[in-house]
Order: structure tokens, then C-alpha cells, then sequence
């Protein structure tokens, strides 16, 4: 029964013509693919509108519900503005794998079934990857094979969790959960694998820095938001997630302050931001979920604008550091301030989007009575603004003056940053444009007069400290070891000391067998009668010859022997 | 070549530098005493305290920067950590 187009095939296909098209035609599909499946992802009703025969299976590949649509959508969005950002610089490789991947995260999006959801799941995963290889470098080129073997592992993780409830339950719906079994710790482990959730996390901070500035605008959207649907589908209310969630916020904040490297402090601050929405998740309410859907949404848009800032910095200086830049404000005022934009908005700064959002989840958590971890979430929102809001912004584009007089974006780069900018404001100014597509009802006023002091004191007291420890911040050139130590050296030390146990062991065996083959020669050359003192070899016990009538005597012993035992008995 | 302080863009002149940091400084103290007509309405009884968030997105950061500063002997190492034989393996 097919209803309704799957969007994402609409994403699919324009990625498959990207190769073969060139010039306007080219750009033309990449922005007309996207904005199609836009429209038909609007046309989607709730509940499942096409389904396909799998082996025993009947695969529900569309199924609409409000938050799948909200998800979908921004996914779809971020593709076009994406698509405008990059179509002038990024290879046709590069923005196909990009459009993939987008198809993959909207495909999870309406999968109605976990097995459509893990095949949209391993789409992502492998054209994510083909994005990371994209940068073209040697270093993004390893990235990449570190990358792919995180989300291959993650993947069938989630496959093995599947496998296990479809054997146990017999049905492959998509329905909530709670990870009470082996089965459905499997599937929660995988999704959190693709969330950045510890202890896996660091996947993510050392991918993206590495793709191409435009790669990095992509993929800082789809992979982390389609986990955080997934655990709003799957394991809403699932209490460890507030844990989990809560220990991503602070990790962020961190290891994002100790950065040099300025697209690595933006990537740190994607999973201190998917952290808040899995800490949403995990209180489960429906002012929660409602939350984490909306920052979902918000925080696409000003992580990407983020990105995009930082990607025209890298494209226009082809410089990555802190350290290397600063004072660029001079020369790219535009993307200076579409930059401070998304830093407001990653902020949560009033009248930006990140306020309507972020302080949803905080106020999701007061209601419920969870003092710990509402102030936690308020701790963060002034680490936010610390290690992003202001640390981005200050170390790029003003600080010292490195003598840098780039220019400022090209024209398509510009007007992708002007648009996802307007809707962080608009998002922060009219906040009810994006409730209405949240998937429960809301009743929570954002700009309270009490609410709007609050935060401003709590943000603007965080700047302060900001200045006011500043010699303490001051930029090194360094990286900051994260638990990909232990694939990048750990396992491979391990290895190392295995490898050279096993060829000591080798030797130690080698030279015990030949003592042991030496030592049973001798016996054998003693007994046998092959000893080196006998000419003939007929020296030894076994080796000699025995009169045949000793024989027949032992025989006739035996037998005596035997017999007499019979009678005995 | 970099321009003189006086020279540069307005933003970055010293008097202008000295501007901001008064206004900031009132900002500052506005928002907390704004406090005294604006009620904040607390949630576990120390949120709604005169000049709270102040202070404890103040101490929230200084908390998290120092911490920061003491993982940093911890985690930091040479950018060229993972590609030269720094690594005693």
C-alpha cells in the first residue's frame, strides 16, 4: 500500500542526479529536491500511509505523527539551506553524500517500523561518512575510517537490540519502551552511540573539525537530532537519560573550554546541547518531550548558522584556530554577526530561539520537582554562553587582531547565514510559530518578566566571569585527549603488547618443543635401542630379541592365573 | 600592516573599549536591582533569592573555568599528539 511518496526518495533521487547534472541544472536540483520533499512531507497524514512485504514482514515506511512531520521538516529545511550554503565550493561528491545522508534522517523520521528505521539509520551512517572523506585530507581521511567504524558498531549494536525484540515479541513496531532487557539496552545503546552520549561520545568532536567547512554545516544537523527522535519515540521517560543527558551538558562545556581548534568548540557544544534534549527525554513529560522536540528544531538552525559562520572563517583564511585568528570582525561584519546571532541563540539569550526552547526543559524539570537537575540546566545555560556564546565569538573575530583582512562570505554562504539568522530571531521573538507544531499542546509562556530577569542575570553574570577570568582562558595549541584515546591508542598499545606476547609465547613454545622432541629422542634412541652405543641399533629394552620359549612361559602363566581366578568366583 | 589603537576600527579604540565596559558594568548592576520591582518566581525555595541568577551563573562559571583549567594538565597534549611518536608505544 503506498498513500503517499516516502520523502526521503524524493532526497535520494536528487542526490543520485547531482552527479550526472552539471551548472544551473545541478543547482537547480539541489535546491528544488529539497524543497519538494518539504512539501511532500506536509502531505503526510498521521498514521501509516505506505507499508511494503518484507520477507514475513509488512514495513510501515511512512508513518506520520506531528513530531516525526517536525523533525522531517527541519531536517528537509536544513538540506536546502545547507544545499545553498555549499552548492559554489562543495564537490558534487560531497553534496550528493550530503543529500543522502539528509534522506536517511528524513526516511528515520517516518519510519513506522524498527526495521525501516535501521535501514534510513545505516543510510545515514554511510553517507555521513562519504561527508567526513569529503574534506580531502589526510587527517579527515582517518577521521573517517574512525568515524565509520564508531557508526558501523553502533549499528549493529542497534541490529543485534532489533533482532532480539522482533525474535521475543514478534513484531517490529515502533513503540515506547524502557531498557529493561538485553534486547532493548541494545537499542538504547545504539541510538545513544549516534547521540554522542558517553562513553562514546568522542566520535563526534573528532569527526567534524575534519570534513570541509561545508561538510561540517551538514553534519553537525542529522545524526544526533534523528537519535534524540528516536528516544523520543522509543524510550520516552527512560529516567537514566536525565543522567546521561545532564553528564553530555557539562562534558561539553569542558572540553569545549579547553579548545583551540574553532570548529572543535562548536562540535563540543553539539553534544552539551543534545545533551539538554536528552535529559528532556529522560523526565518524559510532555512539557519535556515537547521541549526537546522544539530545541531539536532551534538548535539545527543555530548550530548550523554556527558552523556556517565558522565554515566561511576556515574557507575565507583556511585557518582552524583560535590561535591563528581574531580580530576578523573588521573585514566580515556580516558573518561576524550572523555568527554572535547563533551564539545568542545557542545561549539561550531572550528573544532568540534557544531562549523559547531551552528554558522549556528547564521549566519541564521544575515542574516535576527535580531541584538537582533544574539547577544543573541552569549552571549549563551560563556555561553555554561562556564556552560557546561568547568563546566563539571573542577568539574569531575580535580578541587580538591577527592582521587577517579576509573577505567576507561569498554571496550564497551570506544568504544562507541571513536566513537560519531571521529564524533564530523570529523562533525567539514569536516562539508560538513553532509551538503550534509541537506534539502536545503547549501551555508555557516563554517571556514571563521573572523568567526573562532570571536568565538575563544568570547570562549575563556567566559574561562577566567570562572577562574577568580570561588569563585563565588563554588559547594553547593543543588538543584535548577524549575517550578516542582508547581506540586511537589504548587498543592499539594493546595490540602492540599482544602481538609481541603472542611471538615471545611462540619462541617459548618453539624452544620447549624442541628441548621436549631432544629429550624424547633420547629416551626413545635409549629404549628402542637406537642408542648412539649400539652399532646395529638393537642396544636398548624394547629393541632386544626374546627366546620364544620365555614367551610361551608367560602365556601359560597367565592363563594358569586366569583360571584359577575363575574357579575361584 | 595592523593599524595604531587610535587608527583602528571604532570598536577597538581604547575610548570605546572604556565606553562598553561602563555600560556593561550598569547593565550588570541593572538587571540585578531590576529585581526589586520584578519578582522571580523560585522554584525550590533558594531560585527566587534576591540576585540568585546572578551569582550563580557568576560561581557557575568560575566553577566550570576552573575545572577546566584543572583537566587541562590532565587532557591537553601537543596537536601532533596523535600523528608523531610522541606516544611512548
Amino acid at each position: 500500500m503506498i498513500e503517499t511518496l516516502p520523502p526521503a526518495l524524493i532526497l535520494v533521487a536528487g542526490a543520485l542526479s547531482l552527479g550526472p547534472l552539471r551548472g544551473h541544472a545541478r543547482s537547480a536540483v539541489l535546491l528544488l529536491a529539497p524543497a519538494l520533499t518539504l512539501w511532500t512531507i506536509w502531505q503526510i497524514p498521521d498514521g501509516v500511509s505506505a507499508t511494503m512485504p518484507f520477507l514475513d514482514y509488512e514495513l510501515k515506511i511512512v508513518e506520520g505523527s506531528p513530531v516525526r512531520r517536525l523533525f522531517a521538516t527541519i531536517f528537509a529545511l536544513m538540506a536546502v539551506i545547507g544545499g545553498l550554503y555549499a552548492f559554489r565550493t562543495a564537490r558534487w561528491h560531497e553534496l550528493a553524500a550530503a543529500y543522502a545522508y539528509a534522506a536517511g534522517a528524513v526516511g528515520v523520521c517516518f519510519a513506522g517500523d524498527l526495521i525501516t528505521m535501521f535501514l534510513f539509520w545505516e543510510l545515514m551512517a554511510l553517507f555521513s561518512t562519504v561527508v567526513v572523506f569529503s574534506g580531502a585530507t589526510e587527517a579527515s581521511r582517518r577521521a573517517g575510517i574512525r568515524y565509520a567504524i564508531v557508526h558501523l558498531l553502533g549499528g549493529v549494536i542497534l541490529k543485534v537490540g532489533i533482532a532480539g525484540i522482533v525474535v521475543h515479541t514478534g513484531s517490529i513496531d515502533m513503540r515506547p519502551m524502557l531498557a529493561a532487557d538485553f534486547n532493548t539496552w541494545m537499542i538504547l545503546i545504539g541510538i545513544l552511540i549516534n547521540a554522542a552520549a558517553p562513553p562514546i561520545s568522542a566520535w563526534l568532536a573528532d569527526s567534524y573539525p575534519e570534513s570541509s567547512p561545508t561538510g561540517s554545516v551538514f553534519l553537525s544537523a542529522f545524526t544526533t537530532k534523528t537519535a534524540v527522535l528516536a528516544l523520543i519515540l522509543l524510550f520516552p521517560g527512560e529516567p537514566m537519560l536525565i543522567g546521561i543527558g545532564l553528564y553530555m551538558v557539562m562534558y561539553g562545556i569542558l572540553y569545549a573550554l579547553l579548545e583551540n581548534n574553532i570548529r572543535r568548540i562548536l562540535a563540543y557544544s553539539v553534544v552539551n546541547q543534545v545533551g539538554f534534549m536528552v535529559c528532556a527525554v529522560g523526565i518524559g513529560t510532555q512539557m519535556a518531550l515537547n521541549g526537546a522536540a522544539a530545541h531539536a528544531f532551534a538548535h539545527i538552525i543555530y548550530k548550523a548558522l554556527l558552523f556556517m559562520s565558522a565554515g566561511v572563517v576556515v574557507y575565507r583564511t583556511s585557518m582552524n584556530k583560535c590561535t591563528e585568528v581574531g580580530g576578523l570582525f573588521r573585514t566580515m561584519p556580516l558573518t561576524a554577526i550572523c555568527g554572535i546571532v547563533g551564539a545568542l541563540a545557542i545561549s539561550g539569550f531572550p528573544l532568540t530561539s534557544g531562549f523559547t526552547t531551552k528554558t522549556m526543559i528547564s521549566q519541564a524539570a521544575a515542574n516535576e520537582g527535580l531541584a538537582i537537575v533544574y539547577l544543573l540546566l541552569a549552571a549549563a545555560s551560563a556555561g553555554v554562553f561562556l564556552h560557546a556564546g561568547i568563546k566563539f565569538p571573542w577568539f574569531v573575530f575580535f580578541q587580538k587582531d591577527s592582521g587577517l583582512r579576509p573577505k567576507d562570505a561569498p554571496w550564497n554562504m551570506a544568504a544562507a547565514m541571513l536566513i537560519f539568522a531571521a529564524l533564530c530571531i523570529l523562533i525567539g521573538v514569536f516562539p508560538g510559530l513553532l509551538y503550534r507544531y509541537l506534539p502536545y499542546p503547549v501551555d508555557y509562556a516563554a517571556y514571563t518578566p521573572g523568567k526573562v530577569l532570571f536568565y538575563l542575570q544568570l547570562l549575563l553574570f556567566s559574561g562577566l566571569a567570562f572577562f574577568l577570568l580570561l588569563p585563565l582562558m588563554r588559547r594553547t595549541n593543543t588538543i584535548s585527549l577524549d575517550t578516542d584515546w582508547i581506540w586511537r591508542v589504548g587498543l592499539r598499545r594493546i595490540a602492540v603488547l599482544t602481538g609481541r606476547g603472542l611471538v615471545e609465547t611462540g619462541a617459548a613454545i618453539a624452544a620447549a618443543k624442541a628441548q621436549t622432541l631432544a629429550a624424547i629422542g633420547h629416551q626413545a634412541r635409549n629404549g628402542l635401542g637406537i642408542g648412539r652405543h649400539s652399532a646395529n641399533g638393537e642396544g636398548g629394552f624394547f629393541a632386544r630379541s626374546w627366546p620364544i620359549g620365555l614367551t610361551a612361559l608367560w602365556i601359560a602363566v597367565l592363563l594358569s592365573v586366569y583360571i584359577l581366578l575363575y574357579y575361584l568366583n | 600592516m595592523k593599524p595604531t589603537p587610535d587608527s583602528d576600527h571604532w570598536l577597538v579604540r581604547p575610548s570605546t573599549v572604556r565606553r562598553l565596559s561602563q555600560i556593561s558594568a550598569l547593565l550588570l548592576l541593572l538587571t540585578v536591582l531590576v529585581q526589586i520591582a520584578v519578582n522571580i518566581k523560585g522554584y525550590f525555595l533558594i531560585d527566587g533569592w534576591f540576585g540568585f541568577g546572578a551569582l550563580f551563573g557568576f560561581l557557575s562559571c568560575v566553577a566550570m573555568v576552573l575545572a577546566a583549567k584543572a583537566l587541562g594538565p590532565l587532557l591537553k597534549r601537543a596537536t601532533s599528539y596523535y600523528t608523531s611518536g610522541e606516544r611512548d608505544d
